[in-house]
């Protein structure tokens, strides 16, 4: 196996497990060292240069970070990384003065935006500082698209809403409210230099078996995305005692939690196959049970049953999964009629373009998608791109945000007359973390503490109103244990093999055995000979150059190093140390001297 | 010294021993010395060893003098019972708490210092009595604690930190093990755990004085360029006699020995030693070739590592002594203090 090459920032970058895992690449350990500090505004600015809307995914993020977090492989459990987004965005202060500017004298550049949700509004954000003059298209009277009308406000209060889109538009994006663009071609012709496509995926999916289309039983069959749309502008206020809701993603339990706030008081989640299949996150699962919705596995939808002239209930086959061949398969072990007054479909949302001609020379696939350059996010038409659901259909919200800042990049390439495809690479900076003697710029201790436990408001009370906030937000005495959770995984063992004398002593005082000094080998046996043995494949491990006295090498398995730094603290030679890693990410407009020099003032910030 | 404590939380892979314990389980405290020391190696393959030996930490006793070295018993089984003696007279300590229990096992830690000049005597007449025992001299041919001096192990020619060089010739503990006639008499070096481990577990499971001088080298004082215990010259001077591995009993020996050169010796509780000869010619069977191999290897300037002698068999200093079977704690009180009457008997039969 090849000395692991350092230089190249992947490899610190991917040992930065939550930061690696988050579409935007939001620098996590950095931020919550300053919330450790107390440092909330200069926290939730760190989030918003690559996440844009803190306080809104503070509450309401995929949080890919957490599964993917190392402290859940040390102790089952990963730091609570969205809740203490949340604890900086609630905590800081009045930001407007440190908030990027638009500039007095504009570029001459002219985009049109057709969605005010997350990923347009991302787009307007890395734009208007440049001098763009970007025009917002939305339909709704009100900016964040799904955001603000898909997502309950128990879930995410309008206050959060308003502040996050607030800043973005308070920067000049002109607003064009209650608008939707019905014509592409029409678009076109204002003469924009380019439109970004952040419409996102507004059309929930039917489901068309027996009864769905009765006249009598249309008025209480409703499509979630659409339901929730309604009950937001409050044309619905109320739903039947009994509910049943199709489909067991998020959507979902945002429904059946809605229809707990207006009237409902008997829920049921149907899904097709068994909870470990669910779409939706398990902490909206149990936020859900928790609020006595009931989740049956395991039931496929047969018909709706409607009895003089009214529907009475929904037909379901029970099935019966089994492994043949390595494939799922199902047996229909029998059927069951569930009593109820309203159903709510939520098993998916397409994307719809009928307002893009088809002789602009944009192109769509087979199932009437765009085809769109899944770098670039521009579509065949070079002044047209797309980006958050519009583009591939129904993602999060993080992704909407980072999608934004990759098609911001094109069109700022493209009304620079530059190729799209010419792109700044990741970079890094990469300096100790040693203050002294066993000193560090970090905390390295590790704390032993478990995850704290989010509390919620009481049932009685938050059943009284779709507006009754559920999360109450942590404790300064909860926030002060979570934060110390974090391993630190951005403070990186870095070791400089021809500084080693082979001694042992990292090996020797390592408390999770990842280090060995081994004769090298492919990775797949060096793999096997170690302290302690690396099975978790999706984590490198690290091969120094050959050592100076015997010529083996220092192997280290990445996978659940606490970065406690011992290792650093019992070498002799300082041949390993901590460095604090900064991964550089570019952004429209960027150059390379100009992100180094960003990151090099926020690097400083963090200390 | 380090800034924090080291973290309890282990590598969820971690394998545990039939007792269901892991190696961490068989740490102590941290360790405070310098930092890449070869003490904490040795402590680290001490851990190792009494791992894989599934030694319960309960039923040993670590046993200390004084100096960096006779620190190093703080670090490992926090469980174990121990006792850290005035300077150099941790043999006579141990030959005392073996006399009165015979039940755990000794393990016995030691420097160049504490054994080789102030404890030298008493290093001398522990192995006389064959008490049973690991031994351990973890020799740095300094005296790390005082700042540098050259200590009895010292090798002619080797210079201090400042370029000073030594003039009055080595003690070498194996060759003195060997001439006051040790039954076990091994060498080797804390930077090769390969080696170091199937060594300490042989020495563990003898049915004797065990004795195993460690180079241990002193990162502090002794790790330059004029050193001749230093990791680099250590690893360039070393000759290995034999290569060791121990086989436990409850282990199936799966794989036969085609190899002519190795030996298995079977020790007392039925656990099987195997070494190979890696030098032609040596015989660890015999003292006085042994000897001679050893001080051959000393006068080139090489360090013969490796299980250097072992005798099976010989009588330790309970045998010799012809002492009870049992520890005197599980003794009942009428057999340990007869009374008067048993007293007077006694005396009588002496008149």
């Amino acid at each position: 196996m090849a000395p692991t090459n350092v230089n190249d920032p992947h490899h610190y970058h991917k040992v930065v497990d939550c930061q690696y895992a988050c579409p935007a690449h939001t620098n996590v350990p950095g931020y919550l060292r300053l919330i450790a500090q107390g440092r909330y505004t200069d926290s939730y600015l760190m989030n918003r240069a690559s996440n844009v809307f803190p306080g809104i995914l503070g509450r309401t993020c995929d949080r890919p970070c957490e599964p993917a977090c190392r402290r859940g492989r040390v102790d089952g459990k990963p730091v609570a990384i969205c809740r203490l987004k949340r604890v900086a965005a609630d905590l800081r202060d009045d930001i407007t003065d440190q908030l990027p500017t638009a500039p007095a004298v504009k570029n001459g550049k002219r985009v049109a935006l057709v969605g005010a949700g997350p990923s347009a509004l991302t787009v307007a954000n890395d734009l208007l500082p440049l001098g763009y003059d970007v025009t917002i298209y939305e339909k709704n009277a009100q900016p964040g698209g799904l955001m603000r009308v898909n997502i309950p406000s128990f879930r995410l209060p309008a206050k959060v809403l308003d502040d996050e889109c607030g800043y973005i538009i308070n920067m000049g994006a002109t607003m064009k409210y209650g608008t939707e663009v019905s014509s592409m071609k029409a678009l076109l012709a204002e003469g924009y230099d380019a439109v970004y496509v952040g419409s996102g995926a507004p059309k929930g999916k039917e489901l068309d078996i027996e009864g769905r289309w009765d006249e009598s039983a249309k008025p209480n069959i409703h499509i979630g995305i659409e339901w929730l749309a309604n009950v937001h502008f409050e044309h619905v206020e109320k739903i039947g005692k009994r509910v049943v809701i199709i489909g067991v993603g998020n959507t979902a339990m945002d429904c059946c939690r809605t229809a707990k706030r207006v009237g409902a008081t008997d829920v049921k989640v149907i899904a097709r196959r068994s909870r470990k299949y669910f779409k939706a996150s398990p902490w909206e699962l149990e936020d859900a049970e928790e609020e006595q919705v009931a989740i049956l596995e395991n039931h496929a939808p047969k018909r709706f049953v409607i009895e003089n002239g009214k529907l009475v209930g929904m037909e379901f086959e029970q099935l019966a999964w089994s492994e043949e061949g390595g494939k799922q398969v199902s047996k229909v072990a029998g059927t069951v009629i569930i009593p109820c007054d309203d159903v709510i479909l939520a098993i998916g949302q397409d994307n719809a373009f009928p307002w893009i001609e088809r002789d602009l020379g944009l192109e769509f696939d087979q199932w009437e998608m765009p085809v769109v350059d899944k770098v670039t996010h521009q579509s065949t038409r070079a002044d047209v791109f797309f980006g958050g659901d519009a583009a591939w259909g129904p993602q999060n919200i993080i992704w909407a945000v980072e999608h934004g800042h990759q098609a911001a990049i094109s069109i700022h390439n493209h009304c620079s007359a530059a190729p799209v495809t010419e792109r700044l690479e990741y970079g890094m900076n990469l300096v100790s973390a040693k203050l002294g003697m066993q000193s560090w710029s970090y905390h390295n201790d590790f704390n032993p503490s478990p995850r704290q436990k989010m509390t919620h408001e009481e049932l009685v009370k938050r059943f009284s109103s779709v507006n009754v906030e559920v999360e109450l937000g942590y404790t300064p005495e909860q926030t002060a244990l979570e934060v110390q959770r974090c391993l630190n995984c951005d403070v990186e063992t870095h070791f400089t093999d021809k500084l080693c004398i082979e001694c042992d002593a990292c090996v020797d005082v390592c408390p999770v055995s990842c280090l060995t000094i081994a004769v090298v080998g492919d990775e797949a046996d060096l793999r096997t000979r170690l302290s302690a043995p690396a099975a978790n494949m999706t984590q490198d491990i690290f091969v120094s150059g050959a050592l100076p006295q015997t010529k083996r090498v220092m192997v280290k398995d990445e996978d659940i190093c606490l970065h406690c730094g011992l290792c650093a603290e019992r070498c002799p030679t300082a041949a390993w140390d901590m460095r604090k890693f900064d991964l550089l990410v570019p952004y429209a407009g960027a150059t390379l001297e100009s992100i180094v020099s960003t990151h090099i003032a926020s690097a400083g910030a963090a200390r | 010294m380090t800034s924090i404590q080291k973290p309890q939380v282990r590598h969820p892979g971690l394998p545990k021993n039939t007792l269901g314990y892991t190696k961490r389980d068989y740490e102590g405290a941290m360790s405070t010395l310098c930092a890449g020391c070869g003490h904490d190696s040795v402590t680290a393959a001490l851990i190792q060893a009494f791992w894989e030996l599934d030694l319960p930490p309960n039923r040993a006793a670590k046993m200390s003098g004084i100096g960096c070295s006779s620190k190093t018993t703080a670090y490992f089984m926090k469980q174990s019972h121990g006792f850290n003696s005035v300077h150099g007279r941790m043999p006579s300590v141990t030959s005392g708490a073996s006399a009165a229990n015979r039940g755990l096992t000794y393990i016995g830690i030691s420097g160049d210092g504490d054994s080789l000049s102030i404890g030298m005597g008493q290093l001398c007449h522990a192995i006389r009595r064959n008490v049973r025992m690991l031994y351990v001299i973890e020799n740095n041919g300094v005296y790390g604690l005082t700042k540098g001096q050259f200590s009895a192990s010292a090798d002619i020619g080797s210079t201090s930190k400042k370029g000073e060089a030594n003039v009055q010739p080595p003690i070498d503990p194996a060759l003195l093990a060997l001439s006051l006639g040790a039954t076990f008499v091994a060498r080797s070096f804390s930077g090769d755990k390969t080696q170091l481990v199937p060594i300490l577990k042989a020495g563990l499971m003898h049915d004797g004085f065990a004795l195993i001088d460690v180079i241990s080298p002193c990162v502090s004082f002794n790790d330059h360029e004029g050193s001749t215990k230093s990791y680099r010259f250590t690893r360039e001077h070393e000759v290995e006699m034999t290569e060791v591995d121990f086989v436990p009993i409850r282990h199936e020996i799966t794989t036969a020995d085609s190899d002519a050169a190795v030996t298995a010796v079977q020790m007392h509780d039925g656990t099987v030693m195997r070494f190979r000869k890696t030098d032609e010619g040596y015989d660890p069977n015999d003292r006085e070739k042994a000897y001679a191999h050893v001080r051959a290897c000393q006068m080139a300037g090489e360090v013969a590592t490796g299980l250097l002698f072992i005798q099976r068999g010989g009588a330790d200093m309970h045998a010799v002594a012809r002492t009870v079977e049992r520890p005197l704690v599980e003794l009942p009180y009428s057999e340990l203090c007869p009374g008067k009457s048993a007293l007077d008997t006694l005396m009588d039969s002496y008149r």
